[in-house]
């Protein structure tokens, strides 16, 4: 069995031994998305383990072990984790937790911090955790951040942006219901045995199978009527996780609506952008610019293949390049706000108005920080660039219920059905 | 024909509109959360006395609504949209709507951009919260009214929610204020939440239409809106029925209502809500729990025929007075338990002269009192002593318990809660004035659903399923209890699903403990809120061990002080006679305080004989009139110090530069910078309430932090003044002080001047500078900010640019060390003088006294010296935390609290403020780091709010700690 090591901080190694012996469970964010990223960590030899489990539990766990003026998302994040841990299903000896860390300047950094606190408090300090970041903090033997990992990962990304567009697009229109859901199932499985074979992440690869996805989901049997159209943006948990944000797709799907979730590609390119803004801003090593700059185009490129395959399809609306959404704030907000999802967010609000959901979900954990600035701080001048723009600001948190949170959406799904119905009534005119 | 119903969080509306759109019929009742029934019964009765039809339009809205309407198949409107409709039908031209209900609030927007907002779900109850503190002034909403109408003076009391209100309004009653006074500062709080919460940047202005139940019912709650709004606002006929009656335009779809009632009776919810463990499995085992309790009883005997000296004890608490007569031997010998309905002084002087009935020849040795009311109380009746709850507390459980490692007592408003180490007070957990639902939360939901708190809470015992309602704070359980209803939980889930969220509530929030170890073997609970057994077996359950409670688990905090006073020694006790009652007199005047800037509304309250007692101050100036000594207060030096750099004047012009977040300590920086380059340099104002109004109106976010929120009003100043060029940049970076991994400013400290640029239209036409400069590169800053200042000014060549920053890096250097020499000078003089020396720490513009509202002059008062957090940083090196050290402001914090815990006659005092998500991180850590070395750690948070006195009891405990009182 694998010895316990630590570095000379004291903190608990992930070592090369646990690689071969450890469960390494992570918790759940974008379903699609996941499910796809954990085959390229098996596919290196870790046995990842993506936690599904859902519950009211959760949050209970949560509270209990973490400091609740925390943010949300991180009293779920941990309390899915220890909630595994105390599930009985795992070999405590055995298993170790992956967690991701931007260290930005947001409170999300300390996640991993909050989370060995919480397992110390839960009498689990001889459990490792594992950092997943590409800033170099905390290094373990057993595991490592590779090139191979990162392009792969990036790959993973990328068919989960495409599945979740697609899908999205599709759904409220199918003709029979639950299609659409397949396809993602299928190409889901087929995308697994690629990527654990080691194969899908050649550029030309991606080209091909979004090709081949498009195609699958353009066979769907629809019938397209006008229907309202929601653009969710937000804090990246709360806007993806639907333990997050009260199942949110759902009941918007519920409320027959068309959904657009942008898509978590755009969110790593911000994030490398990142790098590139801050020398610009205040100087910096023009070495390190060019290697960002890089990782910068072969990301965009990516991008580039993505919006491609995606325009083949007519009916489908694809997303803005990048550098297109990022060109929308100026004059609204500067690039130098970066915590978080920074200008991103405001960028992303103007995309989607522009793009025609212009009915927008601005989604936050309760007194998130950077989005007193990005998201709510910037509606205002949202709206006078764009005044149909019809935005509700919705705070998620283990106090705040649902009734409440359900009651402010249909607030903004009448003034949109409003605008719906007048519109249709323009065409017919 | 065409039917409305409008089915709110307290009350339904139902309107019937006949072809010609003419109201025929309404009726507005409460529902006591017991919808289904309710609303099956006005559906019949429409069906057979109103309709004489069973087919009829009908759509359903309200918050309340939205369940039945999905389940049982009709149609909903958005009650927000149902108002839009109905005012766009009936009062054409109207420009803005404000709309109160029961516990939602509304502003729509109907020309010029049509606009609807509605409260987030931090800003909660409006109605609801007018007629919880009706409650707590123990007077009718309609009284209230007619209350407010005679007002003279309007204090500030908090707007954010009504707990926060709440922990306003009750020192005011304790200290005496009028309840008229109070009844319009209520009303107030309602219009400045209403405009701050919902406004965001929005005038409001032209046609304005009260609508909703609060502004139909209350005259005086529309003068003040209209005061406010400056302009006359209208309360149309049927002004309760407008989200009805749009619902009724809103009704295209025929409904049969046979059909309808017959499914709403078969409505039965889901019945899938998170629940906990059942309290008591049945009967027996709570007899088994009845028993163990029954043990733990204070000696008692009869006052008639005592012949010894006694004791008396007072606890003038927050809800109830509290009063006890002890024996020589600790007996109890007579006690009083009486609601506090706003001022304790008669409910004093009454249980006095009954008393001096009971008993002539009684001999008292001595008194004590304590709680809230302890001030006015102990001048109004001359008792002997005062004593910080706290210790008064952990005196009376020491009685029960002598090896009582932990003491947790949950009163009306307060839950307090101490680790005894080697028998003193070594830690101290109070409630946060958010959390403070405790006890008056349970009695207030109780009366809101028509029981008393004992039945109501009697009630769970047996429940089966109690409703897991989470911890959070009064408001958000509003509405998780709404939830729960829908979700089929029955009266008796909810009453145990409450008690138990007190329990979590002190658990988890107050003590943040996870484990029953970590409180010790030996536990007392007590307080009002424990002889509730549902409270007490889910506080069992909740921790896994037994606990034990007194029998006089209510009265504690006045046998506690009847120990005290016994404890003190005397013998004949000073407290009013017999006969000094009889000619008892009090009056009350409410007075502004001139001394300083502060202007406090002063209370005075004088009784016979000339004895008086000030309540409302914020230091003891208006009190012992002598000047606050600011010698050994470092915060003081710092205003002085940034107030030294006044207004200069500049070749180039002017630049204004808002006080608050890190301009606080970035000010000499800035000023020296512009100052070298020929700008002359303007500060805002000092801060303060009026300054805050100023801004109020723009601010986006309700929940962000009050020193970002305060940023609005120092921007507005400077426009208000003329000022051509606002320089407010932001900064991801702070100064790289080498204490951490990395040296972040927080979110919005980086970021705010985005929020200021996107929402204050005030900005037009002026230059406003909010660009991202770089102050932690030294070398890069001078060429980066060039490239800054050369988009507004013409031809500052790079060369006087690269100069200024050296002057402003040296002036920045220069200002730091002047404030660490200055605290070393403290430190010193403290030493020599053997004061306690204070480290109120926190973020540079803790300093503001807007923001720290005097918390600073209030501890020099105790007579200990302050210095901050950063005069005594730099004297550790960086060391490992356990968490991301990655903030300047708050590495500062970590390296203060780790130089304390080496000082023997240092101690850390934290603020922190409201909202700050940050220091859910700092607080934890520093806690931490003091612990290690048995430090005592405080934390105070801090808000718009003014009350002072849970903060006296923190700081009363914390120098009773280290036996300094």
């Amino acid at each position: 069995m694998a010895k316990l090591r630590y570095d000379k901080t004291g903190r608990l190694l992930f070592t090369k031994e646990m690689k071969k012996e450890y469960t390494l469970l992570f918790p759940m964010m974008a379903p699609i998305h996941f499910n796809i990223l954990g085959n390229v960590f098996r596919h290196f030899g870790y046995k990842a383990e993506l936690l599904t489990t859902s519950g009211p539990e959760i949050a209970q766990t949560g509270l209990k072990y973490v400091h609740n003026d925390t943010c949300y998302p991180a009293i779920l994040v941990i309390g899915q984790l220890l909630d595994a841990l105390k599930s009985g299903k795992y070999d405590l000896n055995k298993v170790a937790l992956l967690i991701t860390q931007t260290g930005g300047g947001c409170r999300a950094s300390n996640y991993i911090h909050l989370l060995r606190k919480a397992l110390k408090k839960a009498g689990f300090d001889h459990i490792p955790v594992v950092s997943v970041n590409l800033s170099g903090m905390e290094k373990n033997p057993g595991f490592k951040i590779t090139l191979p990992i990162i392009r792969r990962a990036a790959g993973a990304v990328v068919y989960g942006d495409a599945l979740m567009l697609l899908h999205n697009q599709t759904k409220p229109y199918e003709v029979e219901k639950g299609t659409s859901q397949k396809v993602v199932d299928k190409w889901t499985e087929i995308l697994t045995r690629q990527l654990n074979k080691g194969d899908g992440c050649s550029k030309k690869d991606i080209a091909e199978n979004l090709k081949n996805i498009v195609a699958d989901f353009s066979a769907v049997e629809v019938r397209r009527v006008p229907k309202v159209k929601v653009g969710v943006v937000g804090e990246i948990y709360v806007k993806y996780a639907s333990l997050g944000n009260n199942d949110l797709e759902g009941f918007l799907a519920s409320q027959d609506c068309e959904v657009n979730l942008p898509g978590i590609l755009a969110f790593a390119l911000f994030k490398i952008d990142n790098r590139l803004e801050d020398i610009k801003l205040y100087g910096g090593s023009s070495i390190k610019y060019a290697v960002v700059h890089k990782l910068m185009r072969y990301c965009t490129e990516l991008e580039s293949i993505l919006i491609d395959a995606v325009k083949q399809a007519p009916q489908y609306i694809p997303p803005s390049p990048y550098s297109h959404t990022k060109s929308l704030v100026k004059g609204v907000i500067g690039y130098g706000d970066k915590m978080g999802e920074g200008w991103l967010l405001t960028a992303e609000m103007l995309e989607l108005a522009e793009m025609g959901y212009e009915n927008i979900v601005c989604t936050q954990p309760f007194g998130c920080l950077p989005n007193h600035i990005c998201g709510k701080g910037m509606i205002r001048r949202i709206k006078e660039r764009n005044p149909k723009a019809n935005i509700v600001a919705i705070d998620y948190d283990a106090g705040a219920t649902r009734v409440n949170q359900e009651n402010r959406i249909k607030l903004m799904l009448s003034i949109a059905k409003e605008a719906l119905v007048q519109k249709s009534e323009e065409t017919e005119c | 024909m065409r039917v409305g119903l409008d089915i709110g969080s307290t009350t339904i509306k139902c309107v019937v509109l006949n072809e010609q759109d003419e109201l025929i019929y309404s009726s507005y009742e409460r529902h006591f959360s017991q919808i289904v029934q309710k609303c099956g019964e006005l559906i019949a009765k429409l069906k057979t006395e109103i309709l004489h039809s069973s087919h009829v339009q009908l759509a359903i809205s309200g918050s309340a609504g939205i369940g039945i309407a999905e389940s049982c198949n009709l149609p909903f409107v958005q009650e927000v949209y149902a108002t839009r409709i109905a005012t766009n039908r009936i009062l054409p031209g109207t420009d803005v709507v404000i709309e109160l209900g029961g516990e939602d609030a509304k502003i729509l927007f109907l020309s010029g951009g049509m606009e609807v907002r509605m409260n987030g779900s931090c800003a909660g109850g409006t109605g609801a919260f007018i007629d919880q503190m009706a409650t707590l002034l123990n007077i009718s909403p309609e009284e209230m009214n007619s209350l407010a109408a005679e007002h003279e003076k309007i204090y500030t009391i908090a707007s954010r929610c009504g707990v926060f209100a709440k922990s306003d309004i009750q020192p005011l009653l304790n200290q005496g204020a009028r309840k008229s006074d109070v009844a319009a500062s209520i009303y107030a709080a309602v219009v400045s939440q209403t405009i701050a919460g919902l406004a965001q940047g929005r005038e409001i202005k032209g046609n304005i239409v009260y609508l909703g139940g609060p502004l139909t019912f209350s005259s005086e709650l529309r003068k003040s809106f209209d005061q406010a709004l400056h302009t006359t606002g209208i309360c149309p006929e049927n002004s309760l029925y407008y989200v009805s009656m749009g619902a009724a335009f809103c009704a295209d779809t025929e409904i049969d209502l046979a059909a309808a009632s017959e499914r709403i009776s078969h409505y039965e919810a889901h019945g899938n809500f998170a629940y906990n463990a059942p309290l008591f499995k049945d009967q027996k085992e709570y007899e088994v729990f009845l028993n163990r309790h029954g043990n733990c009883k204070v000696k008692r005997a009869a006052l008639d025929t005592y012949s010894k000296p006694v004791y008396l004890g007072f606890d003038a608490g927050s809800t109830t007075v509290k009063a006890v007569v002890m024996g020589q031997n600790g007996e109890l010998l007579d006690s009083e338990y009486l609601p506090n309905s706003g001022n304790p002084v008669p409910l004093i002087r009454d249980y006095l002269n009954r008393l001096y009935e009971k008993k002539p020849d009684i001999q008292i040795a001595s008194s004590a009192v304590t709680g809230y009311g302890e001030d006015i109380i102990k001048n109004a009746f001359c008792i002997d002593h005062g004593v910080v709850e706290t210790v008064a507390h952990f005196t009376a459980a020491k009685a029960f318990l002598p090896e009582v490692e932990f003491v947790i007592d949950i009163g009306g408003q307060d839950i307090k809660c101490f680790k005894i180490h080697n028998g003193a007070i070594d830690n101290i957990f109070l409630n946060e004035a958010c959390s403070s639902g405790c006890g008056s939360f349970l009695q207030t939901f109780a009366n809101a659903l028509h029981y008393s708190v004992e039945d109501f809470s009697r009630m769970g015992l047996f429940a089966k399923q109690p409703v897991n309602l989470g911890s959070r704070c009064t408001v958000f359980m509003n509405s998780s209890v709404k939830q729960a209803q829908k979700d089929g939980a029955t009266i008796e889930d909810i009453s145990a699903g409450l008690s138990i969220s007190v329990v979590k509530n002190a658990l988890y929030k107050v003590i943040r403990a996870s484990s029953p170890g970590e409180l010790g073997k030996h536990i007392v609970v007590q307080g009002g809120t424990f002889l509730n057994d549902a409270v007490l077996r889910a506080f069992e359950q909740e921790i896994g061990t037994e606990v034990v409670r007194p029998d006089i688990s209510g009265l504690m905090g006045a046998y506690g002080a009847a120990l005290y006073a016994k404890g003190k020694g005397k013998t004949q006790s000073g407290i009013i006679t017999a006969d000094g009652l009889s000619r008892f007199t009090h009056e009350i005047k409410v007075v502004s305080c001139g001394l300083c800037s502060n202007h406090c509304r002063l209370t005075v309250n004088i009784f016979d004989g000339g004895r008086r007692f000030i309540g409302g101050n914020r230091c003891e100036r208006p009190v012992t009139k002598a000047t606050g000594s600011d010698a050994l207060n470092i915060y003081a030096y710092k205003r002085e110090l940034l107030a030294s750099y006044g207004v200069t004047t500049g070749r180039r012009g002017t630049i204004g530069i808002p006080m608050g977040l890190n301009m606080y300590e970035l000010f000499p920086f800035w000023h020296a910078f512009f100052t070298a380059l020929g700008f002359g340099v303007k500060a805002s104002p000092v801060s303060s309430r009026k300054l805050y109004a100023k801004g109020q109106q723009t601010i986006p976010s309700d929940t962000v932090c009050y020193p970002a929120k305060l940023m609005h009003g120092h921007i507005q100043s400077l426009i208000e003044e003329g000022v051509q060029t606002i320089f407010y940049p932001c900064m991801s970076y702070n100064l790289d002080e080498g204490l951490g991994d990395n040296h972040y400013n927080c979110p919005v400290v980086a970021y705010y001047p985005e929020v200021i640029g996107a929402n204050m239209s005030g900005l037009r036409g002026l230059t406003f500078i909010k660009d991202y400069v770089g102050i932690h590169r030294r070398k890069d800053f001078p060429v980066k900010m060039h490239g800054v200042l050369n988009q507004y000014f013409d031809g500052i060549p790079l060369h006087e640019v690269v100069n200024a920053a050296k002057a402003a890096y040296k002036e920045y250097d220069s200002y730091l060390s002047k404030v660490r020499m200055h605290g070393e000078e403290i430190i010193e003089q403290a030493r020599k003088e053997n004061r306690e020396i204070i480290v109120l720490s926190g973020r540079p513009y803790h300093v503001d006294p807007e923001i720290n509202h005097g918390i600073d002059k209030l501890i020099t008062s105790f007579g200990a010296a302050i210095i901050s957090e950063d005069v005594i940083s730099n004297r550790v090196k960086k060391f490992r935390t356990n968490v991301l050290n990655q903030w300047t402001y708050h590495s500062r914090l970590y390296a203060a609290a780790q130089y304390v815990s080496t000082q023997k006659d240092m101690d850390l005092v934290q603020l922190v403020s409201f909202g700050c998500g940050v220091d859910a991180i700092t607080t934890d850590e520093v806690r931490d780091i003091l612990e290690r070395t048995g430090k005592i750690y405080t934390q105070i948070k801090i808000d718009e709010i003014t009350n002072l006195g849970a903060v006296k009891i923190r700081l009363r405990s914390l120098f009773a700690a280290i036996g300094r009182e």
